[in-house]
């Protein structure tokens, strides 16, 4: 029993982290039709830009202290950052300490900024062109913006610390009643499963309840007749991919304490969200939530000691199996629309 | 000639011609002067070109006839350089079982994974191939690690059984050779202070790759071929004339796979280790992108890309700010530092931003390739700058031509 519940608690941070991509990439098939292989750059941008507000926070400018000096006798120099000068000592380091959440913030425009640019300069004039040419450009477009973050960041993981307040674990076990010490379970994880349920609340709520969401919908399902309406239906959209972006880039900026930020993880992290996009259903909005956190618990169940004895490796594979069998059995996915990109 | 046509003659005779001289053409400046950096004559570059061109050529007949984009082709790569590895441990480091073994095996998986990824088309397939690929790459890292040796990739080592050549067993490793010619051993030529290299190796490749560009050819031009472009232009009507794509495609399938397995089994007869890496599906996009920027569909523009790629990787890679330094040291300082900046950033390690930079100018511009690029240059030349429509190119995916105007349009 621990051991099941230890393992679901595992698979629901990779399952947001999942959901989250895949939300986004399936807002961006739904709505412009078109199949975007650099998300997952999109994702490891937002991770670097938690690590560029910590980077920029920690920026200090030296002082002589004559009062003091260092082991080889000359006046020591201290390194205050300006944030602590401009704002106090108390502020600035708390600042700094709380530089991934606080980079949400940072990253929300330039996200959209980035999601924006991406759409207006690139994607839109593939809209009429085969999926095959989408997945292309958009893949050439991943690799370049893998390797300008490479350039300016190094080939190297960059370690990006959580506040000191979350560094520690939560005793699940204690709480629930059973022994303590068994459930353990970083407190980090639990804000981002807590940070991906919210975002993706506040997604689903501003499509459902706002006049905004109500067109797009409309606009996801007939494209043309919105536009009759009168309605400027190509802005919008781009709206929700610079929405998409942002909500991507908001799980990479979360993620950078759980995974420190390399330059190709959002490669890794792309392949992963297809499958689980796949699964969930092409254009399916809860379809792609759904099969996000199922995955990610399927994958962290299977990588139990009991159960890889009996099928080995089969935590390497799990998503994959699945993904197939899916596809054969059913290929619009769990929760797809009938009709939509079924052969 | 060869069941050819003329013109198919005579082409392949000029490209067997540029293949068998590429260790002189690619030679082209003299030893020591500065633009001997460009030579790309040297036998490991000549052999992986020769080598991605056979890759390259496989994947365009899955791809470039029926449309079919795989996302995972890699996988039939590392399987072949696996089996050929396996080949070389247990029974002779002679290479052609080697090779024979990885072209049946990659066929199997071929078959056994476009069985099951063929039954969805589109967007689908692509992810389907990609899913497989991974598995294969998960799983040579993980529970095969038997067969695949994980991380540390497969190798010779001197304990291997090698029941054919037990009786030349040396105290060092052996060599891969065809029939007791090493393939690493070479000839160099001096002329007038150009080195020539002639290796083994390579020309093994370039033989291979010949035959490989040859059956190409025939199956562009033969019924099946068409067929294959059939499935591509319209599967629908396809079905509605009462035929069935699915054994087409699933050919297609099977023999760009053991493509991919003859040029994995290459690279193992060349360097005889297999690393799971082979299998990445950055590699599988590697095959996309020389297929695309030489042209999908056409004979000539894989091997084109393939070459192209293979030749600006080694050249660009050499290229740093010292290099660059060197070469604009006659502009004032500021912008010397500035244009060097901005080159080196394209050049050395930025190789793989150039690439990506080009690939996506490729399919936005110039959807046909190099290609296509190479013919609207010619039809410039020849043309003039007449204004010409779509129905003025002729179009190998109808036949008879469409009518040029028609009604309505």
């Amino acid at each position: 029993m621990e051991t099941i519940l230890l393992q679901l608690l595992n698979g629901l941070d990779k399952g947001s982290a999942y959901a989250l991509i895949a939300l986004g990439l399936t807002l961006i098939f739904g709505t412009l039709g078109v199949v975007n292989f650099a998300h997952g750059a999109i994702f490891m941008i937002g991770a670097f830009c938690a690590v560029t507000l910590s980077r920029i926070f920690s920026l200090s400018f030296e002082t002589v202290d004559p009062s003091k000096l260092d082991f080889l006798g000359n006046p020591a120099k201290i390194k205050t950052p300006y944030v602590e000068a401009w704002f106090g000592a108390d502020a600035g380091a708390w600042m700094i300490d709380w530089a991934v959440p606080l980079a949400i913030l940072f990253s929300i425009p330039i996200m959209i900024a980035v999601g924006w640019a991406m759409e207006r300069g690139l994607i839109k004039h593939f809209y009429k062109r085969p999926h095959a040419d989408q997945i292309l450009v958009t893949f050439g477009l991943a690799i370049v913006l893998q390797e300008i973050i490479k350039y300016f960041y190094g080939a190297n993981p960059i370690s990006t610390p959580a506040p000191d307040a979350f560094r520690g674990s939560f005793d699940f076990g204690a709480a629930l009643g059973f022994d303590p010490n068994v459930i353990i379970y970083p407190y980090w994880r639990l804000i981002y499963f807590g940070f991906a349920a919210v975002v993706i609340g506040a997604v689903f709520s501003f499509l459902r309840f706002t006049t905004f969401g109500m067109v797009v919908r409309a606009g996801m399902a007939d494209r043309e007749t919105v536009g009759l309406l009168g309605i400027n239906i190509d802005r919008k959209f781009t709206i929700m991919f610079g929405l998409a972006a942002a909500v991507a880039g908001m799980a990479g900026v979360m993620y950078a304490p759980i995974l420190s930020p390399n330059y190709h993880m959002g490669m890794d992290f792309l392949v992963l969200s297809f499958v689980v996009v796949v699964v969930g259903g092409m254009g399916s909005l809860p379809g792609a939530v759904a099969a996000g956190f199922l995955l990610g618990i399927l994958e962290s169940f299977s990588s139990m000691n009991e159960i890889k004895s009996i099928i080995p490796g089969i935590d390497q594979i799990i998503i994959y199996v699945v993904a197939i069998i899916i596809l054969l059995t059913r290929p619009r996915g769990l929760m797809g629309k009938k009709g939509v990109m079924e052969d | 000639m060869f069941g050819l046509n003329k013109k198919d003659t005579t082409f392949l005779l000029i490209v067997i011609g540029l293949t068998l001289f590429t260790p002189i053409l690619m030679q082209p400046f003299a030893e020591g002067s500065g633009l001997a950096q460009f030579n790309g004559g040297y036998p490991d570059l000549m052999q992986k070109v020769a080598i991605f061109g056979i890759f390259a050529v496989g994947f365009n007949i899955l791809f470039g006839l029926t449309g079919y984009l795989s996302f995972g082709h890699a996988a039939f790569l590392g399987i072949g350089s696996y089996s050929a590895v396996w080949m070389f441990k247990l029974l002779t480091m002679n290479v052609i079982p080697g090779i024979l073994l990885a072209m049946v095996v990659s066929g199997l998986f071929a078959a056994a994974i476009g069985y099951v990824s063929l039954r969805r088309s589109g967007i689908y397939f692509s992810i389907l191939t990609l899913a497989f690929a991974q598995m294969c790459y998960k799983m040579a890292y993980s529970v095969l690690t038997p067969l695949t040796n994980g991380e540390t990739g497969l190798q010779l080592a001197l304990d291997d059984p090698r029941i054919l050549d037990k009786a030349i067993e040396g105290s060092s490793l052996p060599v891969t050779n065809i029939f007791g010619l090493p393939m690493n051993s070479s000839y160099k030529l001096d002329v007038m202070n150009h080195v020539f290299t002639f290796s083994v190796g390579f020309y093994f490749c370039a033989v291979i790759a010949i035959l490989a560009f040859y059956v190409a050819i025939r199956l562009f031009r033969s019924p099946f071929g068409m067929m294959l472009r059939a499935v591509k232009s319209n599967q629908h009507r396809m079905n509605y004339t009462g035929l069935d794509p699915k054994p087409y495609t699933l050919a297609a399938f099977v023999i760009s796979g053991m493509y991919a397995g003859l040029a994995g089994g290459l690279l193992a007869a060349m360097d005889p280790l297999a690393g799971a890496d082979r299998m990445l599906w950055t590699a599988s996009g590697e095959v996309v992108i020389m297929t695309i920027l030489g042209g999908a569909g056409t004979l000539m523009g894989p091997v084109l890309g393939a070459g192209v790629i293979k030749y600006l990787e080694n050249i660009f890679s050499k290229i740093n700010e010292s290099v660059l330094h060197s070469w604009f040291h006659w502009l004032p300082d500021g912008i010397e530092d500035l244009v060097v900046w901005v080159f080196a950033r394209f050049t050395g390690e930025g190789w793989h931003l150039t690439l990506g930079v080009t690939f996506m100018l490729v399919v936005t511009f110039l959807p046909g390739g190099l290609i296509e690029g190479l013919k609207r240059i010619r039809d410039r030349v020849k043309n003039g700058k007449k204004k010409r429509d779509k129905y003025d190119d002729p179009d190998p995916d109808h036949h008879p031509a469409p009518t040029k105007r028609v009604a309505g349009e």
